[in-house]
This record gives C-alpha cells, sequence and structure tokens, in this order.
C-alpha cells in the first residue's frame, strides 16, 4: 500500500502495463530506493508478520534456555545428533536467535518506513480543508436526494451547522458543503503502530538496565541484596551488580496452609505466606510476601516462586564436637513435598564425608515397604540418609554444585550397597555413622523459600505503550472515517458519502443525514 | 495439633462445618452437571433443527439474498457503488426466518440459559469464577461462543451458522465433561488473584468472538467455491454471498483481535505479579503471541492485495484453530508455567 493512503485502503489491480516500455536504469540510489519500496510495502508487511508467527513456533517444541534450563540438559541428552542441529541454529534460545531477531527487526523497520510518512500525511490532512465536492454525487454510495423547499444559501449553511454539530469539518464550496470526520481513525492506527516500536524498545532497554537474581532463605535468615548473597544473578547488557541498593530482608516466618475440609482437594496448598522483616537505610518494617503479592523494596521486585524444608544436620566427630550444623535446602520432588538434598562435610572428620538425604515430611509406606510422602505438611517427617565416604573432589579447583553429587570416588559406607543399612532419622535422632566416625542428628526441620529479586526499570513505559496501543487500536478500528456531502442541485438536495476504510454504517449515515437536514429545513420553513 | 499423618480422608471429616460445606459442594457440583447434560440434549435437538433449516434452504427456489448486498456494499469501500432505489428495497424488503430457523434459535436460547444456569452452579460449587480450570473454562467459554452467536442473530441474519457453532460447541462440551472433568478443588496460590477474573473471561470472550469469525470464514469459503465452480450446496444459494460473509467475519475478528490483545496484556501483567516477570516466552505465551501475529495477518491481508478473500479467510480460519490448539495441544502436552488444567 502507498504510505500515504490510510490504513486500511486496499491496493486495486494495476492498469495492465502496456509492452513496449523499456524503463530506465534504476542506477545504485534507485536500487536502493526499489528496496526500500519493497521493504516498506504492506506486502512485505504482511509476509513478515506471518513468518514472524511461523518462527516463533520451535521455541515452543524444543524447550528454551531462558525459560526452562532445567528442561534442556535432559532433552540434549535424549536426542543428541538432533541437538548437535538445532544447537547450531540456535533453536534453544529461538527468542533471541539471529534469524527470529532478524525478522522482527525488519519488521519493525518495514513498520518505521511505513508510520513515518503516514505522519507526515496526515498531519497535513489535519491542517488542509475537506476536499472540494465532486461534480456528480450520484455515483457515490448512499446517494439520496430530496425536493428544496427553502433557497439555496439556508440549506447550504443549515448542512453545515449540522455536519458540525455530528463531528465533522464541513467546508462550504458555492451551493455544496464537503465534510470530512473520523480523523482519529488515523490517529489511532498511528498511535498503535508507534507505540508497537515503543513496546519493542522499552523491552530493549528493560532487558538491558534490569537484572534477575535467586535466593534461598530459610526461615530466621536473611537475604542481603548485596552480589555476593545471590544464589544466582542474571544482569542485562549494562548491569554488573556492583552498585545494588542495599538492604536486608529477614525472613521471621513462612506459613502455609493446607485444604483440610474439601476430600478432593486435601493437602492442597491454599496458601503462601511469608512474614519479613526489611531494613532499608536506617528504616526497619514489617512486611509479608505472598505468591500474587510481590514485595517491592529499593527498587526492586522481590517475589515468592518456591518453597521446601532445610533440615538442620548435625555432625559430630568421634569425640563429640559438632562439626557443622546448619540447614540444608532440600530439593522437593514431587506435590507431597518429597525432597532430596546433599550435604558435604570436607573438613573435622576423619575422612570426607558426604550425606544424600531423601525427607518425607509426612511418612507413609508404599506396598512394597519402601518411604513415601503422603502429605505436604510437617506432620511426621522422616530423614533418611546414605552415607559416603572418600574424596569428595572439593579440592581440584573445578566447581562442584551444592546439589549433586559424584560418588565415582566416594564409598558408600551406610546405604543400599554398604553393610550398614541407610540412616533413618526422626525429628531429634542422634545415628552413630559407621566407621567410628562421628555422629548425625536431624536437630530441626525449618521451611526455606526460593526468592526471585527482579528489576525493570523500564517496565511501567512498556505497560505504558501497552496501553496507548490498545487505545490506538480500538479508534482506528472502531471510529468510521468518512465524507459526505451535501450539495443543492436545482430544486433538489443530494446527499452522498464515501467511506475511507472499513466503514458498515456509511449509508445508515448519509441517510440518517439527509433525515435531519430535511427536518431542520422544514423547521426554517 | 494431633492429626494421624497416612489417612487424609480421616482428617478430612474431623470438622463437622467442612464435612457440611463439603456435601453443599458436591451437591452443587452435581446439580450444575445435570444442567450442563440437559443444556447438551437441547443444543443436539437445535443441531438437527438447524441442519433441517440448511436442507429445506436447499431444497427451496434461489433468491435474491438481501444481507448481502447492503453488506457488500459496505466491504466495497471507497469503491463501493450503490443505486438509490436498491437501497429501498433492501431497507424495505426485510424477511422473517423460516419456521425452522425459529425453532432452532428458540431450542439453542433454551440450551444457552441451562447451560448459563450450569455454568453459574459450578461457580457458586466452587465459591469463585467458574473458569479455573480446562473443564470451567471450557463450560464458560462455550457458554459465551453461543452467546455471541445468539446476540448476532439481533444484527444479522445468521441462523445458518447455527451448525458450526452449535456443533462446535457440543463437541467442545462433549470433551470437557468426559476427558477435562475435575471435582472441584480450591484455587491453588498461583490463581488468588483478581486478575483471574479479568484475564481469562476476556479469554474466553475473544475466543467466542473468533470462533464465530472462523464459522463465517468457512462459509464464505465454501461460498466463493460454489461461485467458482458454478455449483455447490444447494443451501448455499440462500445465504448471503462471499463478500457480505467477509465483510461480517471481519467486523466480528476485529472485535476478537481486540479482546485478545487486551488477554495477551492483561497476562502480561498477571505474569509480572505472579511469575516475576512480565514476558519469557513461556510456551502459553508464545502460542497467545503466535494467535495474535496470525489476526494481525489476517487484518493487514485485507488491505493487501491478492490477499483479500479466499487468503485472508484461511488466515482467519488458521487462526482459530491455532486459539484451539493452545487451549488443548499446548495445555495439555506442552511444559510451561501455564499449567492449570487441573488434569
Amino acid at each position: 500500500v502507498d504510505s500515504s493512503r490510510p490504513s486500511d485502503h486496499f491496493d486495486q489491480e494495476a492498469a495492465p502495463q502496456r509492452e513496449g516500455i523499456i524503463q530506465p536504469q534504476l542506477g545504485f540510489v534507485g536500487t536502493l530506493r526499489f528496496f526500500w519500496r519493497q521493504l516498506t510495502s504492506m506486502r512485505t508487511a504482511l509476509f513478515l508478520l506471518l513468518l514472524l508467527a511461523i518462527a516463533a513456533i520451535p521455541g515452543s517444541l524444543v524447550p528454551q534456555v531462558t525459560s526452562d534450563p532445567n528442561g534442556v540438559i535432559p532433552y540434549k541428552a535424549q536426542y543428541p545428533e538432533l541437538s548437535a542441529v538445532l544447537d547450531a541454529l540456535g533453536v534453544f534460545s529461538t527468542y533471541s536467535s539471529v534469524w527470529f531477531s532478524a525478522i522482527y527487526l525488519l519488521l519493525f523497520i518495514s513498520l518505521i518506513g511505513c508510520v513515518v510518512p503516514r505522519t507526515k500525511h496526515h498531519f497535513e490532512a489535519l491542517l488542509a480543508k475537506p476536499p472540494k465536492t465532486p461534480a456528480r454525487l450520484e455515483r457515490l454510495p448512499g446517494f439520496t436526494s430530496t425536493a428544496r423547499t427553502v433557497d439555496a444559501a439556508l440549506a447550504v449553511s443549515t448542512a453545515q451547522a449540522l455536519l458540525k454539530r455530528q463531528g465533522y469539518r464541513a467546508e462550504v464550496y458555492g451551493e455544496s458543503v464537503s465534510a470530512e470526520r473520523g480523523y482519529l481513525r488515523e490517529t489511532g492506527n498511528l498511535v498503535f503502530h508507534t507505540a508497537l516500536i515503543g513496546v519493542l524498545v522499552t523491552v530493549g532497554l528493560g532487558g538491558g538496565f534490569g537484572f534477575t537474581g535467586q535466593k534461598i532463605v530459610v526461615e530466621g535468615s536473611a537475604f542481603v541484596n548485596v552480589l555476593g548473597n545471590y544464589d544466582s544473578f542474571n544482569p542485562g547488557r549494562f548491569v554488573d551488580g556492583s552498585n545494588l541498593t542495599p538492604y536486608r530482608i529477614l525472613l521471621d516466618d513462612f506459613d502455609v496452609r493446607y485444604e483440610e475440609e474439601n476430600f478432593a482437594g486435601y493437602g492442597q496448598p491454599i496458601d503462601f505466606t511469608a512474614t519479613v522483616s526489611t531494613t532499608e537505610g536506617d528504616r526497619t518494617a514489617e512486611a509479608t510476601i505472598k505468591v500474587n503479592e510481590p514485595l517491592h523494596i529499593g527498587g526492586t521486585e522481590v517475589y515468592l516462586l518456591g518453597n521446601g524444608y532445610a533440615p538442620v544436620m548435625t555432625v559430630r566427630d568421634a569425640a563429640g564436637e559438632i562439626v557443622t550444623s546448619q540447614p540444608v535446602p532440600c530439593i522437593p520432588q514431587d506435590a507431597q513435598l518429597f525432597s532430596v538434598c546433599v550435604l558435604k562435610v570436607p573438613d573435622g572428620l576423619e575422612e570426607q564425608v558426604a550425606f544424600r538425604g531423601l525427607l518425607y515430611p509426612t511418612t507413609g509406606q508404599l506396598d512394597n515397604g519402601a518411604l513415601t510422602s503422603v502429605h505436604p505438611d510437617l506432620l511426621d517427617p522422616t530423614l533418611s540418609l546414605e552415607v559416603y565416604a572418600g574424596d569428595l573432589g572439593l579440592d581440584d579447583g573445578i566447581a562442584v554444585g551444592v546439589y549433586t553429587l559424584d560418588t565415582s570416588s566416594l564409598t558408600e559406607i551406610a546405604g543400599r550397597t554398604a553393610a550398614e543399612p541407610t540412616i533413618e532419622l526422626k525429628l531429634g535422632d542422634r545415628v552413630d555413622l559407621p566407621n567410628g566416625l562421628g555422629s548425625v542428628e536431624l536437630t530441626e526441620i525449618p521451611r526455606f523459600v526460593s526468592l526471585e529479586i527482579h528489576r525493570d526499570p523500564a517496565q511501567g513505559w512498556v505497560l505504558g505503550f501497552a496501553i496507548a496501543a490498545v487505545l490506538g487500536l480500538l479508534t482506528s478500528l472502531f471510529i468510521p472515517r468518512r465524507r459526505v456531502w451535501v450539495k443543492v442541485a436545482g430544486d433538489r438536495i443530494e446527499y452522498a458519502g464515501l467511506a475511507r476504510g472499513e466503514d458498515p454504517t456509511l449509508d445508515a449515515a448519509v441517510a440518517d443525514l439527509a433525515e435531519k437536514h430535511r427536518r431542520s429545513l422544514a423547521d426554517r420553513a | 495439633m494431633p492429626r494421624s499423618p497416612t489417612s487424609p480422608r480421616s482428617t478430612g471429616g474431623a470438622s463437622r462445618t467442612g464435612l457440611k460445606l463439603e456435601l453443599v459442594t458436591d451437591t452443587l457440583a452435581q446439580y450444575s452437571l445435570v444442567l450442563v447434560y440437559s443444556g447438551m440434549a437441547v443444543y443436539a435437538l437445535a443441531f438437527l433443527v438447524y441442519a433441517l433449516d440448511l436442507g429445506r434452504r436447499a431444497a427451496a427456489e434461489p433468491a435474491a439474498s438481501t444481507v448481502s448486498k447492503s453488506a457488500a456494499t459496505a466491504s466495497r469501500g471507497s469503491t463501493a457503488l450503490l443505486e438509490r432505489t436498491e437501497l429501498l428495497t433492501e431497507i424495505a424488503a426485510k424477511p422473517t426466518r423460516s419456521r425452522y430457523a425459529r425453532i432452532a434459535l428458540a431450542l439453542t436460547t433454551l440450551a444457552w440459559l441451562l447451560h448459563v444456569a450450569g455454568d453459574a452452579l459450578r461457580g457458586v460449587a466452587g465459591g469463585r469464577v467458574p473458569w479455573a480450570n480446562m473443564f470451567e473454562f471450557t463450560l464458560t467459554a462455550t457458554a459465551i461462543i453461543v452467546g455471541i452467536f445468539l446476540l448476532v442473530q439481533l444484527w444479522q441474519r445468521l441462523e445458518f451458522l447455527g451448525v458450526f457453532i452449535i456443533g462446535f460447541a457440543l463437541i467442545a462440551l462433549g470433551v470437557a465433561t468426559v476427558n477435562f472433568y475435575v471435582d472441584v478443588v480450591p484455587l491453588p496460590p498461583a490463581l488468588q488473584s483478581g486478575w483471574l477474573v479479568v484475564h481469562v473471561f476476556v479469554a474466553a470472550t475473544g475466543t467466542g468472538f473468533l470462533a464465530v469469525g472462523a464459522a463465517l470464514s468457512i462459509t464464505q469459503l465454501l461460498q466463493a467455491r460454489r461461485t467458482a465452480l458454478g455449483r455447490g450446496p444447494g443451501f448455499l444459494t440462500r445465504i448471503p454471498d462471499a463478500e457480505a460473509l467477509e465483510a461480517m467475519a471481519y467486523r466480528v475478528i476485529v472485535v476478537g483481535f481486540v479482546f485478545w490483545t487486551f488477554t495477551l496484556i492483561a497476562g502480561a501483567v498477571w505474569a509480572e505479579r505472579a511469575w516475576g516477570r512480565y514476558w519469557g516466552w513461556d510456551t502459553k505465551e508464545v502460542w497467545t503471541f503466535i494467535i495474535w501475529t496470525l489476526f494481525a495477518g489476517y487484518i493487514h491481508a485485507r488491505a493487501t492485495r491478492g490477499w483479500r478473500g479466499s487468503r485472508s479467510a484461511w488466515l482467519a480460519i488458521i487462526g482459530f484453530s491455532a486459539v484451539v490448539f493452545n487451549f488443548t495441544v499446548v495445555n495439555l502436552f506442552f511444559k510451561g508455567l501455564h499449567a492449570y488444567s487441573g488434569l
């Protein structure tokens, strides 16, 4: 579509070109102009739009590094050959891949190339008068005529006043009125498209100047907003995490309520409330964080995204001296919060020792005798421990995950493959370790919450542009833009209209105008 | 507090008021289901009568369609030409619906009232809006689709869409009651938000408009094919021509598109509250975006040379297929955060 046309004008087929015309050479600038015209044409925009829809599909079929990092690793293990191809194409991060970015950037360039000249054209149209009345109205939509009973000047001035009251710009040309309304339609269209550009820019900026981070906090302990205190930290391109707003969030209590009255939903969590004490500068306050109610503090939002149990295991050496006594967060495996955790004790005992713990918050037994959890609340907890001794591999300078245990250079000393059985602890139980290494005690089982700390300075702007886009969309789709003419032709008065874009009510509007005009003339006469 | 750890049911009944509430919830949910089944039976009857109506149209002599011309004029926009005399006859001659059509619409209205009552009762049983899982969403969305179908009857004579719309609603309700049914359970914390009311309702309404639009587009394609081939199902001679159907489809889909845009934005705002970011290319977000892009394409296609007509109708149908895909396949088989099917 020619960029100076209104948004919903549609092209007619061009008249067939006569043969034998030799077109001039385009030259370099001409070629550039040709490509620019192609890029900003409606056909290309439509093609890019549909291509964008198709290009978005693979990212929903294959786990994405950004939204599902834990899904990517098993996927790659399951389909190694396919994954190599997908990796080369960047499908695991589709939405930041070169090809996906290329499509939407081209689309937005095309959009800008369309919006800018149209804005200029619309601005000129806003300043201009409605065009001259066509010579022959009877070929136009909604044409109707009535007998003239008053003099021409009165008919014309009454029509002008009537049209102005109906929101038209009405201009008198000789013995006729030319009127146009619905400029807001094009304004809305331009606002919509410009707002989309605004959304794209602010989303990009927000990603660059913001960050997200995660932190597991156990009841009774605190999170401090400094880089070193995060479990993981994903900064934007222009952020290094060195000047975070200092604040402190102490988790006083984490309360979970479970459904107890509805059989079908029995045991389902129905409320998570983290009660916290916050300290920002010298101000302290009490606050709560819930699933749909993040905490706003220090320019960041703090979300409650997960929870579980962090049993405190007290390990003593052979002499009874405490080697370690700290909460160990266990990762939930199912809805009943059966959870697993790993505790590594590199120093203090005669050998390096590791525990793999399986926590059953409410212990039940399967038919085969294996333990299971039957309720997520801490009603009857059991912690079963497999104990390993040997080399933990922590001294090689290679990063090792705290939640994983590599048993390749360890020997199981209590558990399924060892002489000693798996250690089973109830709350307060203390059991001796094999080989006279010492003892382990299940001291207490506090809960932990996993917090997500998020800062996006451009978020409000994105929302603002999104709202502007909706408002623009509404006006551009539902405000009709039309021209209407009232013309004195001899002893008759003629009426006709012309739609600019979709306008299903044009005929009714012209008929209504003719009727109103007839009545107001009758009043005058 | 001493509580039995092993048997959930034994503790569930411990509270007397809890037990009573539980019984009320169960009973209401049962009544709700009975109403929905009754509605489905009446829908099935209505479907038959719609089909008979189409058959009758096929048998009758072809007559000039009245709806088509006024709408066609509108659709041609700036180049539309119309003789004054033609317009007058159109306004004057507004024939009444056939007896079959009136019976079918009456049955549909009755079935719809049963359906809405069943849906409302389900909401009462849960003490919340009846769209918190796939079963409830299907119940509500189909009620909205049929509601929009009935609403557009006041605007245009579109009872011939009944076969598509009621057929679709019946299949959806059948799948919902057989495959998606879940008991009333409390809302998980992630859904405890005012946005549940807004975001999901708007999504259901958008789906309703897009469904009616897709039905119009399918009819438009059939009509265009009949015109091109010069032969086809007889009932098509008694309904508006392809251009008029396209104009109506466009008007309905544009409304659906606005609702879909709002769904997308409301979803992003809620995602920011509940998931900690407003956009993360979660599978549900991806498909909602794809659908939005397809319908944006549809609107642009109507202004692009060579894309008006059947091609844009195909886009509308593909777009609505993506809506159905997003609700069924993406919900059930794709991994993502938006996992509220209750299944």
